[in-house]
């Protein structure tokens, strides 16, 4: 197996955190049983359970034992790192570590609500672990480069959605070019008499 | 419409259409080809040209129930308020064919000679609100859409409807123009059914409501007129929307919990409609004098376009996904970019409106900023290895890599590379790598994910915008398919090496499996495109070494197909029991020797080069050694 190499010759401290997410992956995963396992596993100096893990009294906790236990690879199993990656990167800069040393392990949506036997869905949680933590290990932090965003929008199509959204950029200061592929702008409201709920002309 | 029109911020680029979009989150270029007008904003909207022109064809905008000009306002309130000409239909600026129009134009504002214009923009954000497409109730026979002149969908009543409409408001029967004494309404057509030729699955949401007020407003036009409204469900779940329903039915509007099974014609002309009663089950016919179809909406069949220029993604119904159905309802996979209105699924305005604030206010927090971080997911290439070969260059979708030969190396340009690191699996000498999806990392988690009854396994790589979305969304709609999945995510597709499917193979995984978006849905471009070659050709390998190819799976698999994933894994899990330990020996030993030979030329190279060892290139087991 791969070392880590970024701080030559000293093990990452990886921290874990198996999230119950209330009943949605506690009711199916046996959470406890996994973050026991998790701590068994080469690198990991702290692992246990969180009730809610996105939740204010669940991050705060991990920012406390990333400060305390001096931890530098995050690997929190939870939901979809597309849903609350983001919100956990966060949380590690607020804890001071670089955003990429987070790892995710998804399992809820990859696991508690697609197998339903306890057995099965607790096995396939500890892989996924015991995956994300092979990957925290090799973990680096990285710098995300910023670039300027042009201060000019394009509205694609120019029916009521597109007006609203046109005048509203407009209205805020900004360039707006709203691109309509018929000789008019309108769209469908524009052939409409009268509309519900208030029975009032559209145009 | 008209402040649009006014606004001093807002270039209304109408007749336009968009040829293409490069860029990224912040920094979008986009150019488009305005169609040309052959009227200049001279034209002061007098209309002298109207009455001249000789040409005369169906009106698009009255749903072909009225006739327009060559020389043409789409409508009175259209913005941009200027004519335009129908190249189609013109009979040219000749004057021995035609040329009337400018003849008579005071402003001289005709120009038979303008040309189509392209235009380039740069944008930092883009709201997408293309809408949808009215249901074409003509393959719904039994209505008699196509047979019976007196049978008209909702969107062409709503023009007879309107003063400004092409019977002036007069509600008339098209066959006689008479007017009509009882008037009935047939609810979903094109929604909430099974049959793709009869329509959609979805309930198109607005048609219910839309019925109550036109019965309202037909009520206000002929007096004692008789309307049936035959329904399957009414749905007036909106604010205010239940108290319209109520006031239909107390103007003696009937509602028929029935929808008729035909629409037949009497020999008095009168439309025949029948029903099973409600109540008894009892065959009988009902007779109209008009009959309306509330057609529902569908996804407009030129969505292909747009979804490809801003790589967006469509739910099974068609249309384009959202990032989260609760929590970011406008934001779509691709940074920057925002959804509104119809496009995003069929609403009414109230909803249209309020999705349009949210994406624009989505899209001023973006401005607002003035800058963005953007992914520190790029490639890199160690010039002490790089041999200047090109063939990562020849497969990067965003042309990131530059290839200097007379320095004999690659180098990547950052700000472009979008980090799907697809070059890397090109290289033959190891040189290329990406940051945050090292191969290290890879060889990590199969390791991990195998080690113990690896046979028993399916070990899938996954993209993060398509196929590893599909497994959210199977999870999010609990699909229960069997636990011996293992899934390692990467950006894309195009980022699995082969190395890394001959490790698994080599750690024993009874099946692999490659997923990434369809072919033409890719989120950088087309780097699936490698993956397709590249899992064909090692499939190619594994025969031609006498291996079993059923153990190499590659499958695409969109955001929004949970169920095919689902399906996917109950298929390739079947196959499990019946792999051969025999011939997984067999295979790993094979791969084996396919790492060693890889390693051993990487080494050569390397020594060659007398390129120190980089730190990352670890003594691991799949690593470059
Ligand atoms: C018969 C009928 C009656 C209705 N009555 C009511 C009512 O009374 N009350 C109510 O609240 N709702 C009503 N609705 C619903 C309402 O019409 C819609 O909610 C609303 O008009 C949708 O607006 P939109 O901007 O999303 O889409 P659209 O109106 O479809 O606008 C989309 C625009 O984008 C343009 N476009 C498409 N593709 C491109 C492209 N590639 N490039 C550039 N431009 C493009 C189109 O030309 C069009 O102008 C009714 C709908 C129908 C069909």
């Amino acid at each position: 197996m791969n070392a880590p190499q970024e701080e030559k010759g000293r093990e990452p401290r990886v921290g874990v955190y198996v999230c119950q997410c209330g009943h949605n992956i506690g009711r199916v995963v046996d959470c406890e049983a996994v973050a026991k396992y998790a701590s068994g596993l080469g690198g990991v100096v702290h692992a246990s359970t969180n009730r809610y893990s996105c939740s204010e009294p669940g991050q705060n906790g991990m920012v406390k034992d990333i400060v305390e236990k001096k931890l530098d690879r995050v690997v929190i199993a939870a939901c979809s790192p597309r849903l609350h990656e983001p919100t956990f990167r966060k949380m590690l800069e607020t804890a001071g570590l670089n955003p990429y040393l987070l790892e995710m392990s998804n399992i809820r949506e990859h696991c508690s609500w697609v197998h339903e036997d306890g057995k099965t869905a607790t096995a396939k949680a500890k892989d996924l672990v015991h995956m994300a933590v092979e990957r925290a290990r090799l973990l680096e932090p990285q710098e995300a480069a910023t670039v300027p965003v042009t201060q000019a929008a394009m509205v694609v199509g120019g029916g009521i959605a597109g007006i609203q959204a046109a005048l509203d950029l407009a209205d805020q200061g900004y360039q707006v070019y709203l691109v309509e592929k018929e000789p008019s702008i309108g769209g469908m409201m524009a052939k409409i008499d009268k509309t519900f709920p208030t029975m009032d002309c559209s145009i | 419409m008209m402040d649009a029109g006014r606004h001093p911020k807002i270039k209304v680029l109408a007749g336009s259409e968009l040829k293409s979009v490069s860029g990224y989150i912040g920094n979008f270029t986009a150019v488009v080809r305005q169609k040309a007008r052959m009227v200049s904003s001279a034209c002061t909207s007098c209309g002298d040209c109207v009455e001249v022109c000789p040409v005369s064809v169906p009106d698009e905008f009255e749903e072909g129930l009225g006739t327009r000009r060559a020389i043409y306002k789409p409508f009175p309130q259209a913005i941009p308020s200027l004519f335009l000409i129908d190249p189609d239909s013109c009979l040219g600026s000749n004057p021995v064919a035609c040329g009337k129009c400018k003849e008579v134009c005071g402003a001289k504002a005709i120009d038979y000679a303008m040309r189509d214009e392209e235009i380039v923009l740069s944008v930092g954000t883009v709201v997408v609100a293309t809408g949808a497409e009215p249901w074409d109730p003509t393959p719904n026979v039994e209505y008699g859409y196509s047979r019976h002149l007196d049978v008209l969908t909702s969107i062409e009543f709503e023009r007879m409807l309107s003063a400004g409409g092409p019977t002036g408001g007069h509600i008339q029967r098209p066959s006689d123009g008479k007017e009509p004494r009882s008037i009935a309404y047939i609810q979903c057509v094109g929604s909430r059914t099974q049959d793709p030729c009869r329509g959609m699955t979805y309930c198109s949401s607005f048609c219910c409501m839309e019925t109550v007020k036109t019965t309202l407003q037909v009520q206000e036009h002929i007096r004692g007129v008789k309307q049936t409204v035959y329904y399957m469900d009414i749905r007036a779940f909106g604010k205010g929307f239940e108290g319209l329903y109520t006031r239909s039915r107390a103007d003696g509007v009937r509602y028929v919990h029935s929808i008729p099974s035909s629409v037949t014609r009497d020999a008095a002309g009168r439309l025949l409609c029948r029903i099973a009663d409600p109540d008894t089950g009892e065959l009988r016919e009902e007779a109209h004098d008009m009959v309306i179809l509330a057609v529902g909406v569908k996804p407009r069949t030129d969505s292909d376009a747009i979804q490809k220029l801003f790589t967006l993604s469509r739910t099974e119904d068609g249309f384009f996904l959202e990032s989260h159905p609760k929590l970011k309802p406008v934001d779509t996979p691709t940074g920057g970019v925002f959804l509104a209105g119809f496009v995003e699924s069929p609403k009414d305005i109230k909803d249209c409106v309020t999705q349009a604030s949210a994406a624009a206010s989505r899209a001023s927090i973006l401005m607002r900023k003035g800058e963005v971080t953007v992914e520190a997911i790029t490639s890199s290439i160690d010039p002490g290895l790089c041999t200047a070969c090109g063939q990562c260059a020849k497969v990067c979708p965003f042309h990131a890599i530059t290839v200097d030969k007379e320095k004999g190396t690659a180098t990547v340009v950052e700000a472009l590379c979008q980090g799907c690191g697809t070059c890397g699996p090109e290289c033959r000498f190891d040189a290329v790598s990406l940051r945050h999806f090292t191969d290290e990392q890879f060889f990590n988690q199969i390791d991990a994910a195998l080690e113990e009854e690896p046979e028993k396994k399916v070990l899938a790589f996954c993209c993060n915008w398509c196929s590893y979305a599909g497994a959210d969304f199977a999870g999010v709609s609990r699909m229960q398919y069997p636990g011996s999945v293992r899934i390692i995510r990467s950006m894309c597709s195009g980022r699995i090496d082969e190395r890394f499917v001959l490790y698994a193979m080599e750690k024993r995984a009874g099946i692999v499996l490659v997923s990434g978006c369809h072919i033409g849905d890719c989120h950088y471009i087309d780097a699936n495109k490698s993956t397709l070659t590249r899992v064909e050709k090692l499939q190619e390998r594994m025969r031609a070494a006498g291996l079993d190819v059923g153990r190499l799976h590659r499958r695409w698999v969109s955001a929004a197909e949970g169920r095919r994933w689902a399906d996917t894994i109950q298929e390739l899990a079947d196959r499990l029991p019946s792999v051969d330990p025999a011939e997984v020996s067999k295979a790993a030993d094979w791969a084996r020797d396919q790492r060693v030979k890889y390693e051993k030329r990487v080494e050569k190279h390397r020594e060659k080069r007398r390129a120190p060892k980089p730190a990352m290139a670890g003594s691991g087991a799949g690593g470059a050694a």
